[in-house]
């Protein structure tokens, strides 16, 4: 007998899907802006920071980009309790999301830093600018720009790779098509469904990162 | 109640370990046969192979892996196809490597200098003998680095294949947690144990990337 598709049965559940791209969409939201603030303290650290932070802020980017996200959500959510750190299940995967995309754009930013010509920071400081000055207003900027293509995909990345905190039961997209499928057992047609979803919102991201970027660096790029 | 020393959750998990590493090499070789099928298609001179090329690309590339793998398990099962976990896991795991890899190598072909192609054109050369004799060997030469990084990805993303019920080192890791009520200990071995299998991949990648690509170096 062939099988009978029903998408209808899914779409009985809409507001459950909607709550659960509301989650994924706060999970990347806070993962985003929070890792690639990270990402650029870290970068300041290993190309100019003080000599003793930059071992262990090479530790951490080498343990992270070395080993799988879903080992790194489950040691935050199940390991830290262990030494008293007791987080709830949205908190645990925005940690973990943040410091995953933190020890990446680590090292994409340092690639940008460390193609600044070095006369960019001599005229900085002729201008009796601080280091950290040339750093904020000379070097960074034009460092992300030129890293910025590389840096939204690995934002897409991290999201897509979000759909893994649904197993710590932070409730987003996957999670919500979980759910679905132990109700209405139609798990080919609700996964199809939310994988449509994911790859809406990845597109969407894009574009809204590649319009940020052209806002950001609009008197930069010429 | 049994108790458990260290070496007992090392040891288990490093059995497991064993799983994740054979996984990874299925994905790597499937991943690879399907990249090259993928570039020749997007690099083709017919419109419709490019076409489909790119949408297989940026389907999988633009959704999760989990879900991937959530597809292979029920969808296939569809198809009257009685699907274990390890069967869902290779095919998923091959199909999404082989995307990436597919746009990795597309890099590295179009890296060659258009000159490389017109003047091997001008020798008469076809398609294929200009991919065999000149396009190729430049461009193996730039790949072997960002190939040798992206099998970094892959050990990692087997990770993924613990949530189907495939039992390698992170479903491994989770039943030992289970047992012993020793997250903290449990997950920092398995963590551990993928650094082992991915760090010396990171470096070989690095000096790879130093020792074939030096003039590429900004």
């Amino acid at each position: 007998m062939a099988y009978q598709y029903d998408f209808g049965s899914v779409f009985d559940y809409t507001p459950v899907l909607i709550k659960g791209i509301g989650v994924t969409v706060e999970l990347i939201a806070f993962g985003a802006v929070a890792g690639v603030a990270l990402g650029i303290a870290c970068a300041w650290v290993r190309t100019q920071g003080p000599v003793w932070l930059r071992a262990p802020v090479s530790a951490y980017v080498e343990v992270i980009r070395n080993t799988p996200f879903l080992i790194q959500l489950f040691f935050v959510f199940f390991g830290l309790p262990s030494l008293g750190i007791q987080l709830g299940e949205m908190q645990a995967a925005c940690l973990a999301m943040a410091l995953n995309l933190g020890a990446y754009s680590t090292e994409i930013i340092r690639a940008g830093i460390s193609a600044t010509p070095k006369g960019q920071y001599e005229a900085g400081a002729s201008l009796a600018m601080t280091r950290f000055q040339v750093f904020r207003h000379v070097v960074l900027k034009p460092a992300l720009m030129r890293i910025w293509p590389a840096l939204s995909s690995q934002i897409v990345i991290v999201m897509l790779g979000s759909a893994v905190c649904s197993q710590i039961a932070a409730e987003d997209l996957t999670f919500a098509a979980n759910f679905i499928q132990s109700r209405n057992f139609r798990a080919f047609e609700v996964y199809l469904i939310t994988t449509g979803i994911y790859l809406a919102l990845a597109l969407l991201l894009r574009q809204l990162l590649r319009m940020t970027g052209r806002r950001l660096f609009r008197k930069a790029a010429r | 109640m049994i108790e458990f020393s260290t070496w007992d959750i090392v040891r288990n998990l490093l059995l497991a370990a064993r799983w994740t590493v054979v996984l990874s090499l299925v994905a790597f070789a499937g991943g690879a046969l399907m990249g090259v099928l993928a570039l020749m298609m997007r690099t083709s001179r017919v419109a419709v192979m490019r076409r489909v090329s790119w949408a297989y690309i940026e389907l999988f590339q633009g959704t999760p892996l989990l879900m991937q793998l959530f597809l292979a398990f029920f969808g296939l099962s569809l198809l009257g196809v009685e699907v274990p976990p390890w069967l869902a896991a290779g095919a998923a795991l091959t199909l999404w490597s082989g995307a990436f890899l597919a746009e990795i190598w597309r890099g590295c072909v179009e890296a060659i200098p258009k000159g490389q192609w017109e003047a091997s054109a001008s020798l008469a050369l076809g398609y294929m003998q200009q991919m065999r004799y000149v396009v190729m060997p430049q461009a193996l030469r730039i790949a072997i680095a960002p190939t040798v990084g992206f099998a970094v990805q892959i050990v990692k993303s087997t990770a993924l294949t613990s949530i189907i019920g495939f039992t390698e080192l992170s479903k491994a890791s989770t039943v030992i947690t289970n047992a012993t009520f020793s997250p903290f200990t449990v997950y920092a071995c398995a963590a551990l144990i993928y650094f082992a299998l991915c760090w010396p991949l990171s470096r070989l990648s690095l000096r790879l990337e130093r020792k074939l690509h030096a003039p590429h170096r900004p």
